[in-house]
């Protein structure tokens, strides 16, 4: 075991890589968390993100395009999720769950064709001075522009939530369904958006994945990655600068033990492997004394009676 | 103008009729897909539902339906008291893993011997490993509150990783040229889940669903325990002053739900697999939950909603060799039936009405 050949700069830059896909499902299922649903889904929208990101940048030769396609797909899995449970008044739990087990099975029926093709290469960004810095350079500035992009739209979401009269109204939709519907605001409307949202922003992440990050289009290969993001916004207590540092907590046991597997360590590489979902289970148990935070109808079913 | 008014009780009928209309829904939309996927789709509805039972080599295929219909319904018998109670376990799939692993190591543990006691002891150790792996998410509940269905997710990728790394290691086959995967339980007498009569499929993990149903029948309608179960689904604030402990509600139905599927699991590894393999599980966990929907939580809609998905199983494995349909299509076709099932179940608890406009 040679830990020496893991080196603290590289370590910290692929954190930021590997925190980006959760970051970004993670942000989406807020806003969507925020306004009172809960949408279980979010792994079946990755995935079908992530081949739909990939199919289309392999087919069009534009990352860009890919990412776009990306958030396209995972949407419009999130408009069945928001008929289902906006407009048929399903329950949200169930249709979650069918969102990702169709999201699974619709992936890997698309990426077909896609296995063992490489996607066209996303360039980093050339941020020039900046990206010359000693470490600091390696590890903040000689990124994609996606992994930017993501937490910019974290910083949005903040000030969206925080400051604006649309995250008022998000807010209001989200804590007390009733009395915003009393108030005069659309209850149905708003969630289907938070709902898009959340869809698009967990295709984006996915597409990260099979773009950026592998980037190879293999089955099942989000590997998860929805769930941790599911559990990182109850970890976050739904406020996204604590989702953006959770991303990076999971990001980094991620590349750690990657790094630890690599270097030989006597621990088995299996039990390495579990560790993320180790650790996501024992944030939950430190976190989940405090519910407080959590939107009030979170999960509830809103029916405007007659 | 369209207007939903919500019914005072359930409606009896649409409950019994929103599966069967979910059925055709998801053979007519699958169809289309079948078709966009450039087949033809009668022919591929055809071969997944009417081949396995009644074409001309229905006799090879249908043991086939209750070896795979067995561990779908006992999971999903599991399953479904839980949900019943607004208790979510959905990592099935790793409960059933580790069932697998425990029966399998009682048996190897006790390899070469051959003695009538073994198989019973591996039946023990199966349902203790499930239930186990689904005390974990239980008890954070009970003494935390955190969240069992991210707990019990969670725990299946941790039971994908212990699988690879008994079949890498402690169970490996010492004899297997140093190849992954466990010793043939198949070729071990002792430890044999042989079928009961040849060529029925019929073993006993199939005689273990149908006790399950029988006995999840009796507990939810004769039984305390049933009632406590359906009043905290139906009402939870009456269940409080009724005096349910929700502690222990939640104990018994992961408890209950991961032993069965750690018994499906057992069942499988010591008959129709035989080894403790990396490639092991293949999603019944996961099947199971639309089992448990399809079949409105209710035991005996579970017993024929298993044998349905099992035929979809069989049907898509003809209709892959037969037709070049793609495995994953039929993932989608399975998935769909779970979307059809809850968007029709909009009409089991409202009433569509029309309505004119303008009325104050």
């Amino acid at each position: 075991m040679d830990l020496s050949a893991i080196n603290p700069a590289l370590l910290l830059a692929s954190l930021m890589v590997a925190a980006t896909p959760i970051l970004l499902a993670a942000i989406g299922e807020l806003v969507a968390e925020r306004s009172g649903v809960l949408n279980l889904g979010v792994e079946g929208m990755m995935i079908t993100g992530a081949i739909c990101g990939f199919a289309i940048a392999v087919e069009t030769g534009s990352p860009w395009l890919g990412f776009a396609g990306a958030a396209a797909g995972g949407a419009v899995l999130a408009l069945l999720f928001a008929l289902l449970t906006q407009v048929a008044l399903a329950n949200q739990v169930a249709s979650g769950l069918a969102l990702t087990l169709f999201g699974l099975g619709l992936s890997a029926l698309i990426g077909q064709g896609y296995v063992g093709i490489k996607p066209p290469k996303f360039a980093r960004l050339d941020i020039p001075v900046l990206g010359d810095l000693p470490v600091v350079g390696r590890v903040l500035f000689g990124h994609d522009p996606m992994l930017y992009i993501a937490i910019a739209l974290v910083a949005g979401v903040w000030i969206l939530l925080r400051f604006s009269r649309a995250g008022l109204i998000l807010r209001a939709v989200g804590e007390n369904h009733d009395a915003a519907h009393a108030l005069g605001y659309k209850v149905v409307r708003i969630r289907i958006l938070a709902i898009l949202f959340g869809g698009a922003c967990a295709g984006l992440g996915g597409a990260y994945i099979s773009l950026v990050r592998v980037p190879q289009w293999t089955e099942g290969m989000t590997a998860g990655v929805g769930w941790i993001a599911l559990a990182l916004v109850v970890f976050g207590s739904w406020k996204p600068w604590r989702v953006l540092l959770g991303a990076w907590l999971f990001g980094g046991i991620t590349v750690l033990q990657l790094n630890l597997q690599a270097a030989g360590v006597a621990i088995p590489v299996e039990y390495l492997a579990m560790s993320p979902y180790l650790v996501t289970i024992l944030v939950l148990v430190i976190l989940s004394a405090d519910k407080s935070r959590a939107p009030a109808s979170l999960g509830k079913i809103f029916h405007a009676s007659q | 103008m369209i207007v939903l008014e919500k019914r005072p009780q359930p409606s009896r009928a649409w409950a019994i009729a929103t599966p069967i209309l979910a059925v055709l829904a998801t053979m007519l939309f699958g169809g289309l897909l079948f078709a966009v996927l450039g087949k033809n789709p009668v022919e591929a509805i055809l071969t997944i539902f009417y081949d396995p039972l009644l074409g001309p080599h229905a006799g090879y295929y249908r043991p086939q339906l209750l070896v795979k219909g067995a561990p779908l319904v006992l999971i999903a018998i599991g399953l479904s008291l839980g949900f019943k109670a607004g208790i979510w376990n959905i990592g099935a799939e790793g409960q059933y893993i580790v069932g697998a692993i425990c029966g399998a190591g009682v048996a190897l543990a006790f390899y070469p011997l051959e003695a009538w006691y073994i198989f019973p002891l591996m039946v023990l150790g199966g349902a203790f490993g499930g239930w186990v792996w689904a005390m974990i998410p239980a008890l954070l509940k009970v003494r935390f509150g955190t969240n069992e269905i991210l707990v019990s997710l969670m725990l299946v990728y941790v039971a994908e990783q212990l699988l690879a790394s008994m079949s890498l290691g402690l169970l490996r086959n010492p004899q297997g040229l140093g190849f992954p995967g466990s010793r043939n339980l198949q070729q071990y007498e002792s430890a044999h889940n042989a079928e009961l009569f040849a060529n029925t499929g019929m073993h006993w993990g199939v005689v273990a669903a149908l006790l399950s149903v029988i006995f999840a029948y009796i507990l939810l309608n004769q039984h305390m325990r049933g009632f406590h179960i359906r009043l905290t689904g139906d009402a939870p604030r009456a269940a409080r002053f009724a005096g349910v402990r929700p502690a222990r509600l939640i104990l018994f139905c992961l408890g209950s739900g991961g032993a069965l599927a750690g018994l499906a699991g057992m069942f499988e590894v010591a008959g129709p697999s035989g080894v403790v393999s990396i490639d092991f599980n293949v999603g019944y966990g996961f099947t199971a939950i639309i089992v448990a929907f399809l079949g409105r939580l209710h035991p005996v809609g579970v017993l024929l909603a298993g044998a349905l998905l099992a035929l979809t199983y069989i049907g898509g494995e003809i209709a892959q060799s037969n037709l070049g349909l793609p495995a994953a299509a039929i993932q989608v076709f399975q998935g769909m039936l779970l979307f059809f099932l809850l968007a029709l179940d909009l009409l089991t608890n409202y009433r569509i009405r029309a309505r004119q406009t303008g009325v104050a």
